[in-house]
């Protein structure tokens, strides 16, 4: 039996708090997202998502989003396995420069954009006679959404491909295994849940990125809009029954985006035990 | 020590990395510093001490401040109640707490901004009550980056109360210690590590949070303006020396931030490891 008396006015003082914080800060803007949009009744819902510009910029929001996703795939799935299974000098910089991202605020991040390929910059002579333009246009919007996004999957393999070791590709590769033969059968299976949450928090982020898309958008209704762009276009014009049905699907997609880190969170550390045993 | 790994497809994944990280991260920031060591210094100096500016960086200090230190107790309760006690919707309240992460910071904002102007649900109660204003105040700024903060605590802090030995706990009941002192001298000096890290994390995301405050804070000059946003609106202007100035000294303020944080887990782990 547990020792320690558990004080049950104090668990339940606490436990009310935290209810009480919770559902002020977290639940009520749901809700109150939730009844605006169906403020004007569901046939003003409906207009809300289906106009025109509305779903342009879902379009340009979901492509952005696969752009991003697939290159911090790639990314995160060749940095965790160089960083974890080979030693060499400068990892702890490459680390450092990989987390460094989410450091700096999303304006900043724009900005370094701008100053990289804007019209001061000096890719911008190369760039520009060859008809690449990248800041205010679709591209710029990707690279700013891969940015703000850059460590998300990398971080959750490290930690696991860490506990696990090198041991099993090393057999592997006495045995004549190459490289990619290696990676599919026997690092992949390691790391496939905790990938897939990466994923998932990738998309998160890079679905409702804001103040770095904005910098480097040119907000072009219909072109380089995104939907969070869309959303403060239709705040700023007082339209608040479209701006909040458009922020519905963004909250749809972030409650879907709980329940899918749930349930492979759970699946992810059953993962990381098997690898540490 | 140096070992050549057996494994092969080194060459190919540090190349894939290397190239993505070059132009993802590495040229943007090798432009930065070009383009700043392009400025002058008097006019770096001259635009970050404007007035304007200097209110910027103290309303988004002030206000990230007083954000993170509510978030740093509400961080430690909820961790406590989610590791320590069992009681309904426990699963529900550890999955809502991530919200911040997966909302869009913009419809966060929206949402925050409508409900707490005087015609809001909030902002009306608060309003007729007591006569506060929350919306386009810095309290409302507040809100709002308490709202961004929530998780960030919470989560450095569960995994650590979650491996505290009970028997440190059982030992000091034995003693004689009641349950406040063995909170004090043997549980909070164990989690105060992550408590200072989820803080100084949350602590520098709010600083250069834009988003959901943008909205809220009504960008009146010198009262609510963030110095995200002033940068923003020189960038609009194309007045590009101004912006990466004072970019520069919130990535300083920023870097201060995380090196005290460095410095001070490194001392609390040595006395806490009795290394001192």
């Amino acid at each position: 039996m547990d020792i320690r008396k558990e004080n049950r006015i104090l668990k339940w003082v606490l436990i009310i708090i935290s209810f009480v914080f919770l559902a002020v800060f977290l639940i009520l803007p749901l809700i109150y997202i939730i009844v605006t949009a169906f403020r004007d009744g569901l046939s003003g819902y409906i207009k809300g998502i289906t106009d025109e510009y509305a779903l342009k910029a879902t379009g340009l929001t979901i492509k952005a989003t696969i752009i991003a996703v697939l290159v911090n795939t790639i990314f995160g799935l060749a940095a965790a396995w160089c960083i974890t299974k080979y030693s060499f000098k400068g990892k702890k910089i490459l680390s450092t420069f990989i987390d460094l991202p989410v450091t700096v605020s999303p304006i900043i991040a724009g900005l370094i954009y701008v100053l990289t390929f804007g019209r001061q910059g000096a890719l911008y002579k190369y760039l520009d006679p060859l008809g690449i333009k990248i800041i205010f246009a679709v591209p710029g919007i990707v690279l700013a959404t891969v940015f703000v996004t850059f460590p998300f999957i990398s971080r959750e393999l490290i930690p696991i491909l860490t506990a696990q070791g090198t041991d099993e590709e090393e057999a592997a590769a006495l045995m004549g295994a190459g490289t990619f033969t290696i990676f599919r059968k026997v690092t992949l299976p390691h790391v496939k849940w905790a990938l897939l949450y990466g994923v998932v928090l990738c998309t998160a982020r890079a679905m409702g990125e804001f103040g770095a898309v904005s910098v480097l958008s040119g907000h072009l209704r219909g072109k380089t809009n995104t939907l969070p762009l869309y959303i403060e276009l239709l705040y700023q014009g007082y339209d608040f029954t479209g701006a909040f049905a458009a922020s519905s699907i963004l909250v749809i997609m972030a409650i879907i985006v709980l329940v899918l880190r749930l349930i492979l969170e759970h699946k992810g550390k059953k993962e990381l035990d098997v690898s540490r045993r | 020590m140096k070992r050549k790994s057996i494994i092969p497809g080194f060459g190919i994944s540090f190349g894939i990395t290397i190239s993505i990280l070059s132009i993802v991260v590495l040229i943007p920031l090798c432009s930065l510093v070009v383009f700043t060591s392009k400025l002058s210094f008097s006019e770096f100096l001259y635009t970050v001490t404007r007035p304007r500016v200097m209110s910027g960086y103290y309303v988004s200090i002030s206000t990230a401040l007083v954000a993170s230190l509510i978030n740093a107790v509400m961080g430690m309760i909820l961790a406590w109640i989610l590791v320590r006690y069992d009681f309904p919707g426990k699963r529900f309240i550890d999955g809502i707490i991530e919200l911040p992460f997966a909302l869009p910071t913009a419809v966060a904002g929206i949402s925050l901004t409508h409900m707490t102007t005087t015609n809001g649900w909030v902002g009306k109660f608060f309003y007729d009550l007591f006569g506060i204003r929350i919306a386009y105040t810095r309290l409302g700024i507040t809100v709002a980056l308490i709202f961004i903060g929530i998780p960030f605590v919470v989560r450095s802090v569960q995994p650590v109360l979650e491996k505290i030995d009970i028997q440190y706990e059982e030992a000091a009941y034995i003693m004689g210690a009641d349950s406040g002192t063995t909170f004090r001298k043997v549980i909070f000096p164990e989690l105060l590590p992550a408590l200072i890290s989820g803080f100084t994390l949350a602590f520098a995301r709010c600083i250069g949070e834009y988003g959901s405050v943008v909205f809220i804070a009504g960008n009146t000059p010198y009262e609510t303006e963030i110095a995200p946003l002033l940068i923003m609106s020189e960038l609009q202007e194309f007045d590009y020396s101004a912006a990466t100035s004072i970019a520069l000294v919130m990535l300083a303020i920023a870097f201060v931030i995380l090196s005290v944080n460095a410095l001070l887990q490194a001392s609390v782990s040595r006395r806490v490891n009795g290394l001192a």
